[in-house]
């Protein structure tokens, strides 16, 4: 049975199901608890599973992610929440120096998820707004995800919970009761390292992820206008990347544009295009673009921040060049 | 109470880990640099072995422990072999950590003990984690979350020692104050006298011991371990001693006054421990002759059985392994 749910409602969902199918599934956060999260994500939770199952700690996120690891060592599957993505950098040395390398260096499982709601366009400004998914593709032992519709959120996530290792899960704050589809009631994978086809194209390929599909899906309605069709490859799990297939939709149009909402420099989009140009080089009509927000802090303004984020017009613009080649 | 060969047992081990030591010492001084027996440095507990011996006797067979880097007598007392200790110093085929980590970073979930990152302070966090499971399985065991003079001012600590206390999480905060972080005494590190003055400000109990008499540490951290198994929450036993050589042996810490050095040398772990099991009538020098034979004869057959084994060399498996199954 399938019904549309919310975003947020199928994260929801699926730590609830988790929970109720394997009591080693425990989650821990700032007001998570009866308060139901600052997004209201775990509402009511609290009142549907075994005590401690949901709780809410001290406002520590190094001493949060510190007990996930210890308690992923003892046997436990932990789901930690950042409440606000950003402030994992408070966090960063138990996810970086202890977490990602413990499995290598000892031989002992992590099995956690870190839930970590992310992303801007809500003029909340700097310390609530960021995309820093790419500080952790570069650490080895870790896996990084970040789900772009209500029934990736709710399969990706379980996925995780299952995983045993260390899984980032970059939940899109704006998504939560925006994006609205079809969803099982019962619990499924999304398997990790697949991308998703959104739509398909013969002119070119959008590869995005995340809060920047919807803005790529209305560019391909647009582009459709003037006849340019577009392919919209949603990455979906950034590490372990699915390369193949990657590389493979890009052959089917030999243009692609790489859209992504953290800024552009120095972002996860640099590791598609060298991922194509290393390996489909013959394949390549045209330079890769990369499309994502400029290197400022992200402003709180709602005319400024739209400045900082990457807008339809240079989705559009980039496709026209490509199409120029 | 203890028994006559509770004490004996820890008597040996009290040698058995200066003996390793001193051996450790005396490679990183003498071996051919350009081929080294032992890889790195070595970060010893020599002098001041009761505090690591002495709490980790106080652990029952269930109980955690996250040992610091001063930790090599809990390590050998809770089943780590000296010749596993030895192999992850020469980082051999067989190593714990399989040459992927070296010296005092190791730990075994299979004998309870995490594993040390270099980060200080940082295992404070996910000790709690294991204590925190213990508590959700609803199981009456405890663990013991070792860390310096030095890493008492991380803020990882702070947050640890907070998050366990409101928490009542089973853990006791075993200081291991030795006066010296690198070349920075205790009385430039903190304003406060004692480190246990600390717990009030975290509302937990604490006690001030002589660290470098084993017995003595084995009481306080002993009575803290049952508190904390009952439920009662975490304590800190502040273990006041000094750390009787450099940092590292390549630190000849030609910054510590000379009488520093000899006021403790009065005080000296092993020298304690006999005077005590003499005035007991436990034991006499010629039995601590034959337990300090005994252990020499056994520590230079496990060097010639892990010098058999071969270099870790990189292979298929070597560079495998950052992730679990």
């Amino acid at each position: 049975m399938t019904r549309e749910l919310f975003y947020a409602d199928a994260i929801r969902e699926a730590l609830l199901q988790e929970m109720q199918r394997d009591e080693n599934v425990y989650c821990f956060g700032e007001d998570i608890g009866d308060y139901g999260g600052v997004f209201g994500v775990t509402m009511g939770l609290i009142k549907e599973v075994r005590p401690m199952q949901v709780r809410s700690t001290p406002l520590s996120e190094a001493a949060i992610l510190g007990e996930a690891v210890g308690a992923a060592i003892y046997g436990l599957r932990p789901v930690p929440e950042i409440q606000f993505g950003d402030f994992i950098s408070v966090a960063m040395s138990q996810v970086v120096d202890l977490m990602a390398s413990y499995h290598y260096r000892v031989g002992t499982a992590l099995p956690l998820t870190i839930r970590i709601p992310s992303g801007g366009m809500l003029h909340i400004g700097n310390f609530h707004s960021n995309c820093w998914e790419n500080w952790f593709t570069h650490v080895p032992g870790l896996k990084v995800v970040v789900p772009s519709c209500a029934y990736d959120a709710k399969g990706l996530l379980v996925s995780a919970i299952r995983d045993n290792n260390p899984v980032l899960f970059f939940e899109q704050k704006r998504m939560y009761r925006v994006i609205k589809d079809e969803v099982p009631e019962e619990l499924y994978e999304v398997p990790f390292g697949q991308v998703r086809d959104v739509c398909d194209g013969d002119d070119l390929t959008i590869f995005s992820y995340g809060n920047m599909i919807p803005l790529a899906e209305e560019a391909a309605r647009e582009l459709e206008k003037k006849k340019i069709s577009a392919a919209i490859v949603d990455v979906r799990s950034l590490l372990p990347l699915d390369k193949d297939g990657i590389i493979e939709r890009f052959r089917r149009t030999k243009r692609a544009i790489v859209l992504h909402e953290a800024r552009t420099f120095s972002g996860f989009g640099g590791e598609i295009a060298s991922l194509l140009q290393e390996e489909a080089f013959d394949d390549m009509a045209a330079p890769i673009i990369r499309i994502g927000s400029i290197h400022t802090p992200v402003p709180m303004s709602p005319n400024l921040e739209k400045a900082y984020l990457p807008s339809l017009n240079q989705v559009l613009e980039a496709a026209d060049k490509l199409m120029r080649y | 109470m203890l028994t006559k060969e509770d004490k004996l047992k820890m008597y040996h081990y009290l040698v058995l880990t200066r003996t390793f030591e001193d051996w450790i010492f005396y490679i990183c001084h003498n071996q051919d640099q350009k081929n080294p027996m032992v890889i790195g440095k070595g970060y010893l507990s020599t002098g001041q072995e009761a505090i690591s011996v002495g709490a980790s006797y106080a652990m029952q067979e269930n109980d955690w422990m996250a040992p610091s880097h001063r930790d090599v007598g809990a390590h050998l007392l809770r089943g780590m072999s000296m010749k596993d200790l030895l192999l992850q110093y020469m980082g051999r085929e067989g190593s714990p950590t399989k040459g992927r980590d070296g010296n005092v970073h190791l730990g075994k979930s299979e004998l309870k003990s995490l594993a040390f990152i270099s980060h200080m302070g940082a295992m404070t966090a996910p000790a709690n984690g294991v204590a925190f499971a213990m508590k959700y399985k609803g199981e009456k065991n405890a663990v013991i979350s070792f860390y310096g003079d030095g890493a008492a001012q991380q803020g990882i600590v702070h947050e640890a020692l907070n998050y366990a206390a409101v928490q009542k999480l089973p853990v006791v905060f075993v200081i291991n104050n030795n006066r010296w972080a690198i070349s920075t005494p205790v009385s430039t590190q903190t304003s406060v006298e004692n480190l246990a003055d600390r717990a009030v400000g975290y509302g937990m109990p604490s006690s001030i011991c002589e660290g470098n008499n084993v017995y003595e540490v084995y009481d306080h951290v002993a009575s803290a371990l049952d508190r904390a198994r009952a439920g009662e929450g975490p304590s800190m036993v502040e273990c006041k001693s000094m750390r009787m050589s450099g940092h590292g042996t390549y630190d000849m810490a030609k910054y510590v006054p000379e009488e520093e050095f000899e006021e403790w040398k009065k005080k000296d772990p092993i020298k304690w421990a006999e005077r005590i099991l003499k005035e007991e009538g436990l034991a006499d020098d010629a039995y601590f002759e034959k337990v300090k034979a005994d252990i020499k004869e056994q520590l230079n057959k496990d060097i010639a059985e892990a010098v058999k084994h071969e270099q870790v060399r990189p292979g298929p498996q070597e560079l495998a392994d950052v992730y679990a199954e």
